[in-house]
């Protein structure tokens, strides 16, 4: 195999110089090499993967993070939260993203790579909107149970009564209801799943998973792929992060006796709200949505994805520990919001992802 | 060929050093292929078995490996033969106006133009399939229901036309330029001689496809058809994005919305958030693929007729 | 063609002077057919059926050549209009997704799209400088290891074994091996480099490998396909003459069927120069720009095209559109490619009869 490979490497390693002596770098990278010096800046190259629904905030954390250390590259893979974990656990990432966090082994071996505690962090929270297309409705409320049956396919026209009970001033078509439901692995579907698991009053029996876990309704592929099929069919009903949602209806969802829309501030909250998972060390704040809360102004369906660290990582601490720094502060978080439309952290939470973040050691 | 080289009896061959390194390269660079398809394959199995004998409850599915991958072959081998069905007498028909009816010209220009398609990122193929080709196709989908819903395969249609017969037309689709493009090739070189003398004898254009032309390409257009083969029996990312699936459907239905998915489009669609087991799972399944594209190679390999290894002008 | 031909019994006086359609008939029919589709279609009649109503129109042509000029004439009549149909039914959808890459992707190009990579942009602006290089310099490293590869194996094949039970197994398993997905090929090379270079492993070459498992058997097979389309008469001329097996190989098989080679050869980079997965696996992503293959991650184009359009962020449509424009570029380097392609046949095949 090696005198292959160097048979092989040798002219490709011809390419590549030839290539690169007569190519030179982008137009917008040129001042790059100008502002060295600031010693409290930190350098080098950052490597993180997994969750492809973080990547567009990452996009915008990763603008103003590398302007501010010109030196930096932060590279993120968005190979998948499922990827993005056992990479970094096989030592492979500095940072995960996970729309998931560490189950039990996934922690212990976690804890013996790191030969310490992980940091893991929830950074990037996304309200999921319930979204749907119907002639002539632009306002819909729906309760717990009465989604858990769409979806179930339970109730089949938008003119039924359990619909009509929540809606009463809505003019409902009999038309059919059509069901969208992601077809890839989610962590969207994991919360959609587990929320309707959990809010909807034992109407849906299923185990919630990030894999759709029943037969019947229309399948898509990604968030585009589902707001596309809703967006193209008549009657149609799925769920989606409400950033990309575009001009579609989105339902309010019942918390308590009051029907809630899908804001980021009312997803923020309900992280607030929420308990952290029992078992876990300070540094870990994993939580468990409160996807049943009845307090005024909170949204349950959310996605809380995470950002994953070791506390003492062997190489470039500091600029991990400054990456996580900037991603969890007020800025990052608008920057995220702006360019990826997610749901800042309260200034609360904020403060205990930021202790957490705080402790990683920068020998 | 062989008789060409053949010694005469008694007397040594004469081997010249450029002869050797010419004939050691070339069964190097074969036995090299062979080193990389074992890698695969090992590859394939070392990781996959672990997902063949995992427990239920060990993988994401919760079903043994079984009834879990038999959804997805019996998908695999409908969306790949429909393909065929569509894209082989299609490809063999424009390739056959390319070479010989349309104007030479003409035909090269449309051959360039066919040969781009095949660059085109599976995404946009994806993108095509749900945009344009599933909206266009539900009226005649409700037709097909209406009119022929008698037979299996037309059930209750699907309102969104993202079912498994539009992701076999566009797999027919993306296969096309490299089928057409390897039969042009194929078309093109066949002896002028033949044609003329079929011409000469008075057989009509078609006759003289039938007695020049086809013979003579028979084994290319096998070929073409087994890279078609196997690129919509790997096809990933345009079936995942077309195809609306159901959990473990098994079903004769081309026109419905609850769908069987296929192994490739099910990797593709599970193994970004996959971890542990069923990965292997995963990968297990494509140590399946591995094996139904063998067995249908070998099975079209035999019954092709491979006497004639040179069609050509022996 | 050596045995003598009996001409077979034809009636010379009907094949030269019976019965035969005016020139003008197909050419009518034609346009009948489409005006009638036309027609069809200004009245409200949906493109589909519109198209069929031509078809159907169409198929008068052989019914007619049968009444005039007999079976076999009507018989070659049908198969040129199937032939036809089979071509523009084809040209439908080829020309549908064309378009649609053309008329999506034109509107970013501009100057400041080609020279510019992505770091630090978010929203309007940026480029793809990063991932034109990265797919130039990965698809050019993978076709470096592939093209010697698959034309040996071609060559080992066709011209020295002879059919020997090696060649057949050969032959066999490069047809399995088109078949494996893509995704696959990404995962086996991962797992190749990640024996030499520990976990965690993002390089181009690595990439290379990858798209090489997917090209090699479209390499053999096209190629295999040409050289086996070489006359006999030569090889066997070159023989007599003395010529060693291997000048016979190089300097009269390989220039003879060079026009199908490199089609084969452009075909095979085509097929992977747009691969999304096994690139985001074993190369990763970057927004900067990265020249060297053998450390760190890469851009490229179909990756690019792929994140831009999957992961959006707000407004998605900067991004869109970019992906859109990342796809059109690809288009534009395989036509580039084609355009080389079909420039090195033409100046270096033989000139023969075609």
């Amino acid at each position: 195999m090696n005198r292959n490979s160097l048979r092989i490497a040798a002219p490709a390693a011809l390419l590549a110089l030839a290539f690169g002596l007569s190519a030179c770098g982008a137009a917008n990278e040129s001042d790059d090499s100008g502002s060295k010096g600031t010693d409290t800046k930190v350098s080098g190259t950052l490597n993180a993967g997994g969750s492809s629904a973080q990547e567009a905030a990452v996009n915008a954390w990763k603008k103003a993070f590398q302007t501010t250390n010109p030196d930096t590259t932060v590279n993120y893979d968005p190979v998948g939260s499922g990827g993005g974990r056992e990479q970094f656990l096989a030592g492979g990432l500095a940072i995960a993203g996970s729309d998931a966090y560490l189950d039990d082994d996934e922690l212990a071996k976690a804890k013996e790579l790191c030969k310490g505690d992980v940091v893991e962090v929830p950074v990037y929270v996304s309200p999921i909107a319930v979204i749907f297309n119907l002639d002539g409705v632009k306002d819909l409320n729906l309760s717990p149970k009465t989604i858990a049956d769409i979806f179930a396919g339970k109730i089949t026209t938008w003119d039924d009564a359990a619909i009509k009970a929540d809606n009463p001033d809505a003019k409902l078509p009999s038309e059919k209801i059509t069901p969208v439901h992601r077809s890839d692995d989610s962590g969207t579907t994991q919360n959609f799943t587990d929320y309707l698991s959990k809010a909807a009053e034992g109407a849906w029996t299923a185990e919630p998973g990030q894999t759709w876990p029943i037969k019947g309704g229309e399948a898509a592929e990604g968030t585009s792929g589902v707001v596309a099929a809703v967006t193209g069919g008549k009657g149609t009903i799925g769920y989606a992060d409400e950033s990309q949602a575009g001009d579609l209806g989105q339902a309010k969802v019942k918390v308590g006796d009051t029907f809630n829309a899908a804001t980021p501030e009312a997803a923020a909250k309900v992280l607030d709200t929420s308990k952290p998972v029992a078992g876990r060390s300070a540094t870990d704040i994993a939580i468990d949505v409160d996807r049943t809360s009845t307090e005024a102004g909170v949204y349950p369906i959310v996605l809380a994805s995470y950002q994953i660290a070791c506390q003492a990582p062997a190489k470039d601490a500091a600029l991990i520990k400054a990456w996580l720094t900037y991603v969890a502060s007020s800025d990052g978080q608008a920057a995220a919001a702006a360019g990826a439309g997610s749901a800042p952290l309260t200034a609360e939470f904020g403060k205990k992802v930021q202790a957490a973040i705080e402790t990683i050691k920068v020998s | 060929m062989t008789s060409t080289q053949a010694p005469a009896p008694g007397r040594a061959p004469i081997r010249r050093p450029g002869d050797r390194i010419f004939s050691g390269v070339s069964l190097g660079a074969g036995l090299l292929i062979l080193a990389i398809l074992a890698g695969v394959a090992i590859f394939l199995t070392v990781q996959g078995i672990p997902g063949i004998t995992a427990s239920p409850d060990e993988v994401k599915s919760g079903k043994s490996f079984l009834p879990y991958v038999w959804p997805l072959v019996y998908g695999t081998l409908i969306a790949a033969t429909v393909a065929m069905l569509i894209a082989v007498p299609v490809a063999i028909g424009v390739a056959l106006f390319i070479s010989h009816y349309a104007p030479r010209r003409l035909g090269q220009t449309l051959g360039y133009l066919i040969d781009l398609l095949a660059a085109v990122p599976s995404v946009v193929y994806g993108l095509w399939g749900i945009g344009f080709l599933a909206p266009h196709l539900v009226p005649f989908y409700a037709w097909l229901d209406e009119h022929l819903g008698f037979l299996p395969f037309f059930g209750p249609a699907s309102a969104t036309g993202r079912t498994i017969l539009t992701a076999s037309i566009v797999l027919a689709v993306m296969i096309l330029p490299i089928m057409t493009a390897i039969c042009r090739e194929i078309f093109l070189q066949t002896p002028r001689l033949h044609e003329e003398a079929a011409l000469a004898l008075g057989a009509t254009r078609w006759e003289m496809a039938r007695l020049a032309i086809f013979p003579y390409a028979r084994s290319g257009i096998v070929s073409a058809a087994m890279l078609g083969l196997g690129r919509a029996l790997g096809e990933t990312l345009a079936v995942a994005m077309v195809l609306s699936v159901g959990v473990g459907t098994v079903t004769a239905n081309l026109i419905g919305s609850d769908n069987p998915s296929t192994i490739a489009a099910n990797i593709a669609l599970g193994f970004a958030e996959a971890t542990g087991k069923s990965v292997n799972a995963l990968i297990a399944s494509g140590l399946v693929l591995f094996v139904i594209t063998f067995l249908v190679n070998f099975a079209a390999r035999s019954i092709v007729d491979r006497r004639k290894e040179f069609s050509g002008a022996n | 063609m050596t045995t003598t031909l009996t001409p077979p019994p034809v009636d010379v006086s009907r094949e030269l002077y019976g019965a035969r359609l005016p020139t003008w008939g197909p050419r009518a029919v034609i346009t009948a057919a489409v005006a009638a589709a036309a027609a069809a279609y200004a009245v409200g009649v949906n493109l589909l059926q519109a198209a069929l109503l031509a078809w159907v129109i169409c198929m008068v042509l052989p019914l007619w050549s049968a009444a005039v000029e007999g079976r076999r004439k009507a018989t070659d009549r049908l198969v040129t209009t199937l032939v036809s149909s089979a071509f523009v039914l084809a040209m439908f959808p080829l020309f549908s997704i064309l378009w649609t890459v053309i008329s999506k992707g034109t509107k970013v190009l501009s100057a400041e799209f080609f020279t510019n990579s992505m770091r630090n942009v978010v929203g309007e602006g940026g480029g793809i400088y990063h991932a034109l290089v990265g797919t130039l310099l990965i698809t050019g490293a993978a076709a470096v290891i592939s093209i010697p590869i698959g034309i040996f194996a071609a060559i080992y094949l066709v011209e020295y074994a002879e059919g020997n039970r090696l060649s057949r197994w050969i032959r066999f398993l490069v047809d399995v091996m088109t078949g494996i997905p893509s995704i696959v090929a990404g995962l086996f090379a991962y797992a190749l480099f990640v024996l030499f270079f520990g976990e965690g492993v993002r390089m181009g070459i690595g990439g290379s490998v990858a798209l090489s498992v997917l090209m090699i058997p479209i390499l053999v097979r096209s190629t295999e396909e040409m050289l086996k389309l070489v006359p006999n008469e030569l090889r066997e001329a070159s023989y007599a003459l003395g010529v060693p097996k291997w000048r016979t190989v190089s300097k009269i098989v390989l220039p003879t069927s060079l026009a199908g080679i490199v089609t084969g050869v452009t075909l095979s980079i085509a097929r992977v120069i747009g691969e999304t997965a096994p690139l985001l696996i074993i190369v990763g992503t970057t927004d900067s720009v990265n020249f060297n293959l053998f450390d760190g991650r890469m851009a490229s184009l179909p990756v690019f095209a792929f994140a831009s359009q999957r992961n959006p962020g707000i407004p998605p449509e900067f991004s869109i559109d970019r992906a859109w424009g990342a796809a059109l570029v690809l288009l534009i380097i395989v036509m580039l490619l084609n355009l080389i392609a079909r420039l090195v046949s033409y100046f270096f095949s033989p000139k023969g009869e075609r």
